[in-house]
Protein backbone atom coordinates (compact mmCIF):
# COMPACT_ATOMS: atom_id res chain seq x y z
CA UNK A 1 0.00 0.00 0.00
CA UNK A 2 1.41 3.36 -1.03
CA UNK A 3 0.97 6.73 0.56
CA UNK A 4 -1.61 7.50 -2.07
CA UNK A 5 -3.28 4.49 -3.57
CA UNK A 6 -5.48 4.34 -6.68
CA UNK A 7 -7.28 0.98 -6.97
CA UNK A 8 -9.21 -0.09 -10.08
CA UNK A 9 -10.64 3.34 -10.72
CA UNK A 10 -13.05 3.89 -13.61
CA UNK A 11 -14.94 7.05 -14.42
CA UNK A 12 -17.94 7.27 -16.71
CA UNK A 13 -19.71 10.48 -17.64
CA UNK A 14 -23.36 10.46 -18.69
CA UNK A 15 -23.94 11.57 -22.26
CA UNK A 16 -26.80 13.82 -23.30
CA UNK A 17 -29.56 11.62 -24.65
CA UNK A 18 -28.62 8.50 -22.72
CA UNK A 19 -25.62 6.24 -22.46
CA UNK A 20 -22.31 7.13 -20.94
CA UNK A 21 -18.73 7.92 -21.85
CA UNK A 22 -16.11 5.82 -20.10
CA UNK A 23 -13.22 8.26 -19.77
CA UNK A 24 -10.81 6.09 -17.77
CA UNK A 25 -11.03 2.40 -17.03
CA UNK A 26 -9.57 0.28 -14.26
CA UNK A 27 -6.59 2.43 -13.38
CA UNK A 28 -4.39 1.37 -10.46
CA UNK A 29 -1.16 2.84 -9.15
CA UNK A 30 0.53 3.85 -5.91
CA UNK A 31 2.41 6.99 -5.04
CA UNK A 32 5.03 6.80 -2.29
CA UNK A 33 5.56 9.46 0.34
CA UNK A 34 7.62 12.38 -1.03
CA UNK A 35 7.47 10.96 -4.51
CA UNK A 36 6.96 13.22 -7.53
CA UNK A 37 4.74 11.50 -10.09
CA UNK A 38 3.75 12.89 -13.47
CA UNK A 39 0.73 11.81 -15.49
CA UNK A 40 1.42 12.40 -19.17
CA UNK A 41 -0.77 11.82 -22.19
CA UNK A 42 -2.45 13.48 -25.13
CA UNK A 43 -5.13 16.04 -24.38
CA UNK A 44 -8.48 14.44 -23.74
CA UNK A 45 -6.96 11.23 -22.41
CA UNK A 46 -8.52 11.69 -18.99
CA UNK A 47 -5.44 12.71 -17.03
CA UNK A 48 -7.18 15.75 -15.59
CA UNK A 49 -10.16 13.55 -14.75
CA UNK A 50 -7.85 11.29 -12.79
CA UNK A 51 -6.39 14.27 -10.93
CA UNK A 52 -9.87 15.60 -10.13
CA UNK A 53 -10.75 12.17 -8.75
CA UNK A 54 -7.71 12.25 -6.46
CA UNK A 55 -8.69 15.79 -5.42
CA UNK A 56 -12.15 14.45 -4.60
CA UNK A 57 -13.87 17.01 -6.83
CA UNK A 58 -15.58 14.00 -8.45
CA UNK A 59 -16.15 10.50 -7.17
CA UNK A 60 -15.19 7.50 -9.33
CA UNK A 61 -17.87 5.31 -10.89
CA UNK A 62 -16.02 2.30 -9.54
CA UNK A 63 -12.80 1.68 -7.67
CA UNK A 64 -11.21 3.31 -4.65
CA UNK A 65 -8.73 6.07 -3.98
CA UNK A 66 -7.06 6.15 -0.59
CA UNK A 67 -4.75 8.70 0.94
CA UNK A 68 -2.84 7.35 3.96
CA UNK A 69 -5.28 4.45 4.03
CA UNK A 70 -8.29 6.77 4.33
CA UNK A 71 -10.80 6.59 1.51
CA UNK A 72 -11.30 9.84 -0.38
CA UNK A 73 -14.93 10.90 -0.23
CA UNK A 74 -14.64 14.51 -1.30
CA UNK A 75 -12.29 17.44 -1.66
CA UNK A 76 -10.14 18.53 1.24
CA UNK A 77 -7.15 20.72 1.98
CA UNK A 78 -4.97 17.65 2.62
CA UNK A 79 -4.90 17.38 -1.19
CA UNK A 80 -4.32 20.97 -2.31
CA UNK A 81 -4.59 21.71 -5.97
CA UNK A 82 -2.86 24.10 -8.35
CA UNK A 83 -5.22 24.82 -11.23
CA UNK A 84 -4.20 25.38 -14.81
CA UNK A 85 -6.10 28.66 -14.96
CA UNK A 86 -4.50 29.76 -11.65
CA UNK A 87 -8.06 30.24 -10.30
CA UNK A 88 -7.12 33.12 -8.04
CA UNK A 89 -10.03 35.07 -6.63
CA UNK A 90 -9.80 38.47 -8.34
CA UNK A 91 -11.43 40.35 -5.46
CA UNK A 92 -8.72 39.34 -3.03
CA UNK A 93 -5.10 40.45 -2.88
CA UNK A 94 -2.34 37.84 -3.29
CA UNK A 95 -2.06 37.76 0.49
CA UNK A 96 -5.80 37.26 0.99
CA UNK A 97 -5.90 34.52 -1.63
CA UNK A 98 -3.29 32.52 0.25
CA UNK A 99 -4.66 33.49 3.65
CA UNK A 100 -8.10 32.09 2.77
CA UNK A 101 -6.76 28.53 2.64
CA UNK A 102 -4.33 28.97 5.54
CA UNK A 103 -7.08 30.25 7.81
CA UNK A 104 -9.37 27.44 6.80
CA UNK A 105 -6.80 24.78 7.68
CA UNK A 106 -4.95 26.27 10.66
CA UNK A 107 -7.58 28.74 11.90
CA UNK A 108 -8.30 26.74 15.06
CA UNK A 109 -4.71 25.92 15.93
CA UNK A 110 -2.82 29.13 15.29
CA UNK A 111 -3.15 32.74 16.40
CA UNK A 112 -3.92 35.54 13.98
CA UNK A 113 -0.28 36.60 13.91
CA UNK A 114 0.86 33.06 13.20
CA UNK A 115 -1.64 32.71 10.34
CA UNK A 116 -0.40 36.01 9.00
CA UNK A 117 3.24 34.86 9.18
CA UNK A 118 2.50 31.53 7.55
CA UNK A 119 0.77 33.24 4.65
CA UNK A 120 3.63 35.68 4.25
CA UNK A 121 6.23 32.89 4.36
CA UNK A 122 4.44 30.97 1.62
CA UNK A 123 4.45 34.01 -0.64
CA UNK A 124 8.06 34.76 0.19
CA UNK A 125 9.00 31.21 -0.78
CA UNK A 126 7.70 31.90 -4.31
CA UNK A 127 9.51 35.26 -4.27
CA UNK A 128 6.38 37.36 -4.04
CA UNK A 129 7.13 39.02 -0.71
CA UNK A 130 6.97 42.36 -2.51
CA UNK A 131 3.53 41.77 -4.06
CA UNK A 132 1.52 40.77 -0.99
CA UNK A 133 -1.07 43.49 -1.37
CA UNK A 134 -1.38 43.47 -5.13
CA UNK A 135 -4.56 42.21 -6.75
CA UNK A 136 -4.31 39.39 -9.33
CA UNK A 137 -5.17 41.82 -12.14
CA UNK A 138 -2.07 43.82 -11.29
CA UNK A 139 0.50 41.04 -11.68
CA UNK A 140 1.77 38.93 -14.59
CA UNK A 141 0.59 35.45 -15.56
CA UNK A 142 3.69 33.82 -14.10
CA UNK A 143 3.25 35.67 -10.82
CA UNK A 144 -0.38 34.63 -10.65
CA UNK A 145 0.59 31.00 -10.99
CA UNK A 146 3.18 31.46 -8.25
CA UNK A 147 0.41 32.69 -5.97
CA UNK A 148 -1.58 29.61 -6.98
CA UNK A 149 1.35 27.41 -5.99
CA UNK A 150 1.88 29.29 -2.74
CA UNK A 151 -1.81 28.96 -1.90
CA UNK A 152 -1.63 25.20 -2.44
CA UNK A 153 1.46 24.38 -0.38
CA UNK A 154 0.78 26.97 2.35
CA UNK A 155 -1.86 24.62 3.74
CA UNK A 156 0.84 21.93 4.13
CA UNK A 157 -1.08 19.33 2.16
CA UNK A 158 -0.22 15.65 2.27
CA UNK A 159 -0.40 15.59 -1.50
CA UNK A 160 0.10 18.49 -3.87
CA UNK A 161 -1.93 18.13 -7.06
CA UNK A 162 -0.84 20.13 -10.09
CA UNK A 163 -3.10 20.29 -13.15
CA UNK A 164 -0.92 21.51 -16.05
CA UNK A 165 0.09 24.43 -13.89
CA UNK A 166 2.47 25.94 -16.43
CA UNK A 167 0.39 25.20 -19.53
CA UNK A 168 -0.74 28.78 -20.02
CA UNK A 169 2.72 30.35 -19.62
CA UNK A 170 5.43 31.23 -22.12
CA UNK A 171 8.53 29.00 -22.31
CA UNK A 172 10.88 31.23 -20.29
CA UNK A 173 8.42 31.86 -17.49
CA UNK A 174 7.61 28.17 -17.47
CA UNK A 175 11.27 27.20 -17.05
CA UNK A 176 11.70 29.66 -14.19
CA UNK A 177 8.61 28.32 -12.43
CA UNK A 178 9.66 24.69 -12.95
CA UNK A 179 12.96 25.43 -11.22
CA UNK A 180 11.10 27.13 -8.42
CA UNK A 181 8.75 24.19 -8.05
CA UNK A 182 11.72 21.82 -7.72
CA UNK A 183 13.20 24.03 -5.02
CA UNK A 184 9.89 24.30 -3.14
CA UNK A 185 9.18 20.58 -3.30
CA UNK A 186 12.71 19.91 -1.97
CA UNK A 187 12.13 22.43 0.83
CA UNK A 188 8.76 21.16 2.03
CA UNK A 189 9.33 17.49 1.15
CA UNK A 190 5.89 17.13 -0.39
CA UNK A 191 4.26 14.29 -2.29
CA UNK A 192 3.26 15.54 -5.74
CA UNK A 193 1.01 14.31 -8.53
CA UNK A 194 1.25 16.47 -11.61
CA UNK A 195 -0.58 16.38 -14.92
CA UNK A 196 1.31 17.60 -17.97
CA UNK A 197 1.70 17.05 -21.68
CA UNK A 198 5.23 18.46 -21.73
CA UNK A 199 7.84 15.68 -21.99
CA UNK A 200 10.81 17.77 -20.82
CA UNK A 201 8.86 19.09 -17.88
CA UNK A 202 7.91 15.57 -16.87
CA UNK A 203 11.50 14.27 -17.00
CA UNK A 204 12.95 17.29 -15.23
CA UNK A 205 10.54 17.09 -12.31
CA UNK A 206 9.49 13.46 -11.88
CA UNK A 207 10.67 10.44 -9.96
CA UNK A 208 8.23 8.41 -12.01
CA UNK A 209 6.16 9.08 -15.11
CA UNK A 210 2.85 7.34 -15.78
CA UNK A 211 2.03 7.39 -19.49
CA UNK A 212 -1.67 7.25 -20.28
CA UNK A 213 -3.19 5.73 -23.39
CA UNK A 214 -5.67 7.75 -25.43
CA UNK A 215 -9.27 7.85 -24.26
CA UNK A 216 -11.95 6.70 -24.14
CA UNK A 217 -11.25 3.90 -21.69
CA UNK A 218 -7.83 5.37 -21.00
CA UNK A 219 -5.40 3.26 -18.98
CA UNK A 220 -1.85 3.59 -17.83
CA UNK A 221 0.16 2.32 -20.78
CA UNK A 222 3.71 2.45 -19.49
CA UNK A 223 5.55 3.54 -16.38
CA UNK A 224 9.05 5.03 -16.44
CA UNK A 225 11.19 5.41 -13.36
CA UNK A 226 13.40 8.48 -13.80
CA UNK A 227 16.71 7.63 -12.11
CA UNK A 228 18.43 10.94 -12.85
CA UNK A 229 20.25 12.30 -9.80
CA UNK A 230 18.89 15.35 -8.00
CA UNK A 231 19.23 18.28 -7.97
CA UNK A 232 18.69 18.31 -11.70
CA UNK A 233 19.91 21.10 -13.86
CA UNK A 234 18.13 21.67 -17.15
CA UNK A 235 21.33 22.71 -18.93
CA UNK A 236 23.36 19.69 -17.79
CA UNK A 237 20.43 17.40 -18.60
CA UNK A 238 20.53 18.57 -22.20
CA UNK A 239 23.81 16.71 -22.63
CA UNK A 240 22.97 13.75 -20.41
CA UNK A 241 22.73 10.51 -22.47
CA UNK A 242 20.28 8.95 -19.99
CA UNK A 243 18.02 11.97 -20.43
CA UNK A 244 17.98 11.35 -24.16
CA UNK A 245 16.97 7.74 -23.55
CA UNK A 246 14.04 8.75 -21.32
CA UNK A 247 13.04 11.39 -23.80
CA UNK A 248 13.07 8.89 -26.68
CA UNK A 249 10.97 6.45 -24.71
CA UNK A 250 8.34 9.06 -23.95
CA UNK A 251 8.32 10.32 -27.52
CA UNK A 252 7.93 6.79 -28.81
CA UNK A 253 5.00 6.14 -26.54
CA UNK A 254 3.22 9.40 -27.30
CA UNK A 255 3.90 9.71 -31.01
CA UNK A 256 4.22 6.11 -32.21
CA UNK A 257 2.14 3.88 -29.95
CA UNK A 258 -0.43 6.49 -28.96
CA UNK A 259 -0.32 8.61 -32.06
CA UNK A 260 -3.45 10.63 -32.66
CA UNK A 261 -4.76 9.58 -36.07
CA UNK A 262 -5.42 12.50 -38.35
CA UNK A 263 -8.59 11.87 -40.35
CA UNK B 1 -10.61 61.82 -30.97
CA UNK B 2 -12.89 61.85 -27.90
CA UNK B 3 -12.75 65.63 -27.88
CA UNK B 4 -14.00 65.76 -31.45
CA UNK B 5 -17.02 63.54 -30.78
CA UNK B 6 -17.82 65.74 -27.84
CA UNK B 7 -17.73 68.75 -30.10
CA UNK B 8 -19.96 67.00 -32.64
CA UNK B 9 -22.52 66.28 -29.92
CA UNK B 10 -22.54 69.93 -29.01
CA UNK B 11 -23.00 70.96 -32.64
CA UNK B 12 -25.88 68.52 -32.97
CA UNK B 13 -27.55 70.09 -29.95
CA UNK B 14 -27.05 73.56 -31.41
CA UNK B 15 -28.55 72.42 -34.72
CA UNK B 16 -31.52 70.92 -32.91
CA UNK B 17 -32.16 74.14 -30.99
CA UNK B 18 -31.80 76.18 -34.18
CA UNK B 19 -34.36 74.07 -36.05
CA UNK B 20 -36.64 74.19 -33.05
CA UNK B 21 -36.32 77.97 -33.00
CA UNK B 22 -37.05 78.30 -36.74
CA UNK B 23 -40.13 76.09 -36.51
CA UNK B 24 -41.62 77.81 -33.48
CA UNK B 25 -40.79 81.50 -34.00
CA UNK B 26 -42.43 81.88 -37.45
CA UNK B 27 -45.76 83.09 -36.11
CA UNK B 28 -45.55 86.72 -35.00
CA UNK B 29 -46.44 87.48 -31.41
CA UNK B 30 -45.20 84.57 -29.35
CA UNK B 31 -48.27 82.49 -28.41
CA UNK B 32 -46.48 81.20 -25.37
CA UNK B 33 -46.73 84.68 -23.96
CA UNK B 34 -50.43 84.07 -23.29
CA UNK B 35 -51.02 84.77 -19.70
CA UNK B 36 -51.78 81.54 -17.86
CA UNK B 37 -54.42 83.34 -15.87
CA UNK B 38 -56.07 84.39 -19.10
CA UNK B 39 -55.77 80.90 -20.50
CA UNK B 40 -57.55 79.48 -17.51
CA UNK B 41 -60.31 82.06 -17.68
CA UNK B 42 -60.76 81.76 -21.42
CA UNK B 43 -60.95 77.98 -21.14
CA UNK B 44 -61.93 76.42 -24.47
CA UNK B 45 -61.01 79.32 -26.71
CA UNK B 46 -57.54 79.68 -25.23
CA UNK B 47 -57.10 75.93 -25.49
CA UNK B 48 -57.80 76.18 -29.20
CA UNK B 49 -55.46 79.14 -29.61
CA UNK B 50 -52.14 77.71 -28.46
CA UNK B 51 -52.47 74.30 -30.14
CA UNK B 52 -49.68 75.32 -32.49
CA UNK B 53 -47.90 77.00 -29.65
CA UNK B 54 -44.84 74.95 -28.90
CA UNK B 55 -42.75 77.59 -27.18
CA UNK B 56 -39.46 78.80 -28.63
CA UNK B 57 -36.17 77.69 -27.09
CA UNK B 58 -35.79 81.20 -25.74
CA UNK B 59 -39.14 81.01 -23.98
CA UNK B 60 -38.26 77.64 -22.52
CA UNK B 61 -34.90 78.98 -21.33
CA UNK B 62 -36.65 81.95 -19.79
CA UNK B 63 -39.10 79.61 -18.02
CA UNK B 64 -36.25 77.35 -16.92
CA UNK B 65 -34.53 80.33 -15.38
CA UNK B 66 -37.71 81.32 -13.52
CA UNK B 67 -38.35 77.79 -12.32
CA UNK B 68 -34.78 77.24 -11.18
CA UNK B 69 -34.54 80.65 -9.54
CA UNK B 70 -37.56 79.73 -7.41
CA UNK B 71 -36.67 76.04 -7.24
CA UNK B 72 -36.63 75.91 -3.46
CA UNK B 73 -39.56 78.22 -2.93
CA UNK B 74 -42.14 76.77 -0.59
CA UNK B 75 -43.92 79.96 0.48
CA UNK B 76 -47.08 78.81 -1.31
CA UNK B 77 -47.88 75.18 -0.50
CA UNK B 78 -50.00 74.96 -3.66
CA UNK B 79 -47.14 76.13 -5.82
CA UNK B 80 -43.99 74.40 -4.62
CA UNK B 81 -40.62 75.04 -6.26
CA UNK B 82 -39.57 72.47 -8.83
CA UNK B 83 -36.67 71.24 -6.68
CA UNK B 84 -39.18 70.19 -4.01
CA UNK B 85 -41.13 68.23 -6.58
CA UNK B 86 -37.96 66.52 -7.74
CA UNK B 87 -37.07 65.72 -4.14
CA UNK B 88 -40.49 64.26 -3.45
CA UNK B 89 -40.08 62.05 -6.51
CA UNK B 90 -36.54 61.01 -5.59
CA UNK B 91 -37.59 60.34 -2.02
CA UNK B 92 -40.34 57.98 -3.19
CA UNK B 93 -38.00 56.31 -5.66
CA UNK B 94 -35.34 55.92 -2.99
CA UNK B 95 -37.75 54.41 -0.45
CA UNK B 96 -39.32 51.96 -2.89
CA UNK B 97 -35.94 51.13 -4.36
CA UNK B 98 -34.21 50.47 -1.03
CA UNK B 99 -37.11 48.25 0.03
CA UNK B 100 -36.75 46.38 -3.26
CA UNK B 101 -32.98 45.94 -2.70
CA UNK B 102 -33.59 44.63 0.82
CA UNK B 103 -36.00 42.01 -0.52
CA UNK B 104 -34.48 41.23 -3.93
CA UNK B 105 -30.81 40.73 -3.12
CA UNK B 106 -31.13 38.16 -0.30
CA UNK B 107 -33.98 36.44 -2.12
CA UNK B 108 -32.03 36.38 -5.38
CA UNK B 109 -29.16 34.81 -3.47
CA UNK B 110 -31.39 32.10 -2.12
CA UNK B 111 -32.81 31.43 -5.58
CA UNK B 112 -29.35 31.30 -7.14
CA UNK B 113 -27.91 28.99 -4.51
CA UNK B 114 -30.89 26.63 -4.31
CA UNK B 115 -31.97 25.85 -7.91
CA UNK B 116 -35.11 23.89 -6.90
CA UNK B 117 -36.33 26.98 -5.04
CA UNK B 118 -35.86 28.99 -8.24
CA UNK B 119 -37.83 26.43 -10.20
CA UNK B 120 -40.67 26.55 -7.67
CA UNK B 121 -40.90 30.35 -7.67
CA UNK B 122 -40.08 30.93 -11.33
CA UNK B 123 -43.67 30.69 -12.65
CA UNK B 124 -44.76 33.39 -10.20
CA UNK B 125 -41.83 35.61 -11.10
CA UNK B 126 -42.50 35.21 -14.80
CA UNK B 127 -46.18 36.12 -14.40
CA UNK B 128 -45.62 39.08 -12.06
CA UNK B 129 -42.65 40.54 -13.93
CA UNK B 130 -44.37 41.69 -17.16
CA UNK B 131 -47.24 43.44 -15.35
CA UNK B 132 -47.10 47.16 -15.98
CA UNK B 133 -46.46 48.80 -12.61
CA UNK B 134 -49.33 51.18 -13.24
CA UNK B 135 -51.74 48.27 -13.40
CA UNK B 136 -51.16 47.94 -9.65
CA UNK B 137 -52.01 51.58 -9.00
CA UNK B 138 -55.79 51.37 -8.43
CA UNK B 139 -55.36 48.26 -6.31
CA UNK B 140 -52.58 49.95 -4.35
CA UNK B 141 -54.67 53.08 -3.81
CA UNK B 142 -57.58 50.96 -2.66
CA UNK B 143 -55.41 48.90 -0.34
CA UNK B 144 -53.14 51.55 1.19
CA UNK B 145 -55.59 54.49 1.01
CA UNK B 146 -52.61 56.78 0.58
CA UNK B 147 -51.19 58.06 -2.67
CA UNK B 148 -47.62 58.36 -1.39
CA UNK B 149 -47.52 54.83 0.00
CA UNK B 150 -49.08 53.63 -3.26
CA UNK B 151 -46.41 55.23 -5.42
CA UNK B 152 -43.69 53.79 -3.18
CA UNK B 153 -45.29 50.37 -3.57
CA UNK B 154 -45.37 50.82 -7.36
CA UNK B 155 -41.66 51.65 -7.36
CA UNK B 156 -40.95 48.64 -5.16
CA UNK B 157 -42.88 46.27 -7.38
CA UNK B 158 -41.23 47.46 -10.59
CA UNK B 159 -37.68 47.71 -9.20
CA UNK B 160 -37.62 44.28 -7.61
CA UNK B 161 -37.58 42.06 -10.74
CA UNK B 162 -34.36 43.02 -12.51
CA UNK B 163 -32.45 42.87 -9.22
CA UNK B 164 -33.99 39.56 -8.21
CA UNK B 165 -33.31 37.89 -11.54
CA UNK B 166 -29.80 39.30 -11.91
CA UNK B 167 -28.79 38.39 -8.37
CA UNK B 168 -30.11 34.87 -8.84
CA UNK B 169 -28.24 34.55 -12.15
CA UNK B 170 -25.05 35.92 -10.58
CA UNK B 171 -25.16 33.66 -7.53
CA UNK B 172 -26.07 30.66 -9.67
CA UNK B 173 -23.33 31.07 -12.25
CA UNK B 174 -20.17 31.55 -10.20
CA UNK B 175 -17.20 30.31 -12.24
CA UNK B 176 -16.45 26.66 -11.80
CA UNK B 177 -12.80 27.23 -10.94
CA UNK B 178 -13.75 29.50 -8.04
CA UNK B 179 -16.24 26.98 -6.73
CA UNK B 180 -13.50 24.35 -6.94
CA UNK B 181 -11.16 26.57 -4.91
CA UNK B 182 -13.86 26.82 -2.28
CA UNK B 183 -14.34 23.04 -2.26
CA UNK B 184 -10.63 22.14 -2.24
CA UNK B 185 -9.97 24.38 0.75
CA UNK B 186 -13.11 23.18 2.47
CA UNK B 187 -14.84 26.51 3.05
CA UNK B 188 -17.94 26.38 5.23
CA UNK B 189 -21.29 27.61 3.96
CA UNK B 190 -20.96 31.06 5.52
CA UNK B 191 -17.44 31.62 4.22
CA UNK B 192 -18.41 30.17 0.86
CA UNK B 193 -21.31 32.61 0.46
CA UNK B 194 -19.62 35.72 1.85
CA UNK B 195 -16.13 35.29 0.41
CA UNK B 196 -16.77 33.51 -2.89
CA UNK B 197 -20.37 33.78 -4.11
CA UNK B 198 -21.13 37.33 -2.98
CA UNK B 199 -18.04 39.01 -4.44
CA UNK B 200 -18.34 36.91 -7.60
CA UNK B 201 -21.94 38.08 -8.14
CA UNK B 202 -21.38 41.78 -7.40
CA UNK B 203 -21.09 42.76 -11.09
CA UNK B 204 -24.39 41.02 -11.89
CA UNK B 205 -26.11 42.49 -8.82
CA UNK B 206 -24.93 45.97 -9.76
CA UNK B 207 -26.20 45.53 -13.33
CA UNK B 208 -29.60 44.57 -11.92
CA UNK B 209 -29.55 47.58 -9.60
CA UNK B 210 -28.74 49.88 -12.51
CA UNK B 211 -31.56 48.52 -14.64
CA UNK B 212 -33.91 48.84 -11.67
CA UNK B 213 -33.13 52.45 -10.86
CA UNK B 214 -33.74 53.32 -14.50
CA UNK B 215 -37.13 51.63 -14.46
CA UNK B 216 -38.01 53.16 -11.09
CA UNK B 217 -37.27 56.67 -12.33
CA UNK B 218 -39.27 55.89 -15.47
CA UNK B 219 -42.27 54.76 -13.52
CA UNK B 220 -42.35 57.42 -10.83
CA UNK B 221 -43.40 60.10 -13.33
CA UNK B 222 -46.35 58.09 -14.55
CA UNK B 223 -47.31 57.00 -11.04
CA UNK B 224 -47.33 60.57 -9.79
CA UNK B 225 -49.46 61.69 -12.72
CA UNK B 226 -52.12 59.20 -11.68
CA UNK B 227 -52.13 59.47 -7.96
CA UNK B 228 -50.06 62.12 -6.22
CA UNK B 229 -50.28 65.72 -5.08
CA UNK B 230 -46.57 66.36 -5.39
CA UNK B 231 -43.57 65.15 -7.31
CA UNK B 232 -42.26 65.82 -10.79
CA UNK B 233 -44.95 63.70 -12.46
CA UNK B 234 -47.66 65.65 -10.68
CA UNK B 235 -45.85 68.86 -11.66
CA UNK B 236 -45.94 68.00 -15.37
CA UNK B 237 -49.58 67.03 -15.22
CA UNK B 238 -50.45 70.19 -13.35
CA UNK B 239 -48.56 72.37 -15.81
CA UNK B 240 -50.35 70.57 -18.63
CA UNK B 241 -53.67 71.44 -17.04
CA UNK B 242 -52.44 75.05 -16.89
CA UNK B 243 -51.19 74.81 -20.49
CA UNK B 244 -47.71 75.79 -19.36
CA UNK B 245 -45.94 74.00 -22.19
CA UNK B 246 -42.58 75.64 -21.43
CA UNK B 247 -42.69 74.38 -17.84
CA UNK B 248 -43.46 70.89 -19.07
CA UNK B 249 -40.44 70.94 -21.37
CA UNK B 250 -38.20 72.17 -18.57
CA UNK B 251 -39.48 69.37 -16.34
CA UNK B 252 -38.96 66.77 -19.07
CA UNK B 253 -35.34 67.84 -19.51
CA UNK B 254 -34.82 67.79 -15.74
CA UNK B 255 -36.23 64.25 -15.54
CA UNK B 256 -33.70 63.18 -18.17
CA UNK B 257 -30.83 64.83 -16.33
CA UNK B 258 -31.76 63.34 -12.96
CA UNK B 259 -32.12 59.90 -14.57
CA UNK B 260 -28.69 60.27 -16.11
CA UNK B 261 -27.28 61.31 -12.74
CA UNK B 262 -28.80 58.28 -11.00
CA UNK B 263 -27.34 55.96 -13.63
CA UNK B 264 -23.87 57.52 -13.48
CA UNK B 265 -23.95 57.34 -9.68
CA UNK B 266 -24.86 53.66 -9.60
CA UNK B 267 -22.41 52.82 -12.35
CA UNK B 268 -19.66 54.52 -10.32
CA UNK B 269 -20.62 52.59 -7.19
CA UNK B 270 -20.70 49.40 -9.27
CA UNK B 271 -17.19 49.96 -10.53
CA UNK B 272 -15.93 50.61 -7.03
CA UNK B 273 -17.50 47.43 -5.67
CA UNK B 274 -16.80 45.07 -8.58
CA UNK B 275 -13.59 43.13 -8.92
CA UNK B 276 -11.25 43.73 -11.83
CA UNK B 277 -9.59 41.04 -13.91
Amino acid sequence: MGFLSVRGVSMAFPIKGGGSFLAIEDISFDVERNEFVCLIGHSGCGKSTLLNLIAGLMLPTSGDIECQAARIRGPGPDRAMVFQSHALLPWMTCFENVHLGVKQVFGRKLTRAELHDKTKQALQLVHLGHALHHYPCEISGGMKQRVGIARAFATEPRVLLLDEPFGALDALTRAALQDELVRIVDTIRSTVVMVTHDIDEAILLSDRILMMTNGPKARIGEVVQIALPRPRDRIELAENPEYAVYRKRLLEFLYRKQRIEQP
Amino acid sequence: MPRRTWLASLLLLAAFVAVWHLLTSSGSGAPSAIDPEYARLAGQSAGAGPTAAIPTPGAVAQRAYELLANAFDRSNPNNLGIAWHLMYSMGRVLLGYVLAVIVAVPMGFALGLVPPLYQILNPFIQVLRPISPLAWMPLALYTFRDSSVSTIFIIFICAIWPMLINTAAGAGSVRHEWLNVSRVFGLGTFEHVTRIVLPASVPMIMTGMRVSIGIAWFVIVAAEMVGAQSGIGYFIWNEWNNLQIASMIVAIVLIGLVGLGLDIGLSWIGQRLSFRE
